[in-house]
């Protein structure tokens, strides 16, 4: 797809995407939280959040509430990503883009929990 | 933090946590007065006397669950030392208003960075919110508000595709500002 160079072509693309969410209904199947303190941000978590956004758009996932949050108080695990699906809220610490395009694909998506970076759950 | 934009994120997130529903950020690039100068305005709950000359203490947070509030201190440290500084206005219930200012060919001075990815995270965060963006390049303006992107994607603004829709608009805006290199 060529570049977004105009207002015009922004208009556009919202036809595209109302498409896309006529298929959705009611509460978003996933919550994504993300931590935006200052040591967030400092540790990359803007970074994080655009990958996610990248990869959510790359898979056509539309289902996904993202949720900013201060500072949880885990700033040493700096990004922290949390992914609150089937009721259950899983924390990753020390997330890159990378790390966040793997998550959104497996646990946001596919519910399958990266077990391997998660530092807690609740 | 690597450039301003980031700076300008944790301000931003700073207004947002204290209830703003309508932030302003101009950001003015002056080759001729060898200035960058960003200011960034809010609604929110604002600062008594007190908190608003303390803020740039190391020290001092509104935070529960820490006792240091770094993002403040470091970048006035930073700002100074490339002679310029950061200046904070406040008032209880009103508003408050962040000025920073740095040289804009000092050495140290960082790069302003990814502004759209600032811009975009506010967006996708907090979509209720205002953001008044206006960015002049030595006389050349670009400005938009978030209020008129809700205007033209309304419900779909908080999909990955208009986000990252409006990210490259942004980029492309930013880019002409420069002389479109």
């Amino acid at each position: 797809m060529d570049k977004i160079k105009s207002i015009e072509e922004l208009r556009k693309l919202r036809e595209q995407a109302q498409s896309f969410l006529k298929a959705r209904q009611g509460e978003a199947k996933a919550k994504i939280y993300i931590s935006m303190g200052t040591v967030g941000i400092a540790a990359g978590a803007r970074d994080v959040l655009l990958a996610i956004l990248d990869e959510l758009q790359k898979r056509n996932f539309t289902d996904v509430q993202i949720i900013e949050r201060g500072s949880m108080g885990l700033d040493v695990e700096e990004p922290v990503v949390v992914v609150e699906r089937d009721g259950v809220k899983v924390f990753y610490g020390h997330v890159t883009p990378d790390m966040a395009r793997e998550i959104v694909a497996s646990h946001v998506i596919n519910g399958q929990i990266v077990s391997d970076w998660v530092i807690a759950k609740e | 933090m690597k450039e301003l934009s980031l700076n300008i994120l944790d301000i931003i997130e700073n207004s947002l946590k204290a209830n703003a529903k309508n932030i302003e950020l101009n950001i003015i690039e002056d080759d001729y007065k060898d200035l960058i100068s960003i200011e960034i305005k809010d609604d929110g709950c604002g600062m008594d006397e007190n908190l608003t000359k303390e803020v740039f203490d190391p020290f001092t947070t509104t935070s529960t669950n820490k006792k240091v509030g770094l993002g403040l201190p470091l970048l006035k440290l930073e700002a100074e030392s490339c002679d310029g500084g950061v200046y904070i206005e406040s008032e209880k219930g009103k508003g408050t208003r962040v000025k920073i200012c740095f040289r804009k060919s000092h050495i140290d001075t960082p790069p302003l960075g990814d502004l759209p990815s600032t811009i975009v995270t506010v967006l996708a965060t907090h979509p209720e919110v205002n953001l008044k963006y206006r960015h002049e390049v030595n006389g050349n303006v670009f400005e938009i508000s978030t209020e008129e992107l809700r205007n033209i994607c309304n419900e779909t603004i908080c999909t990955p595709l208009v986000l990252n829709g409006i990210k490259e608009f942004i980029s492309e805006k930013i880019k002409d500002l420069h002389g479109g290199a």
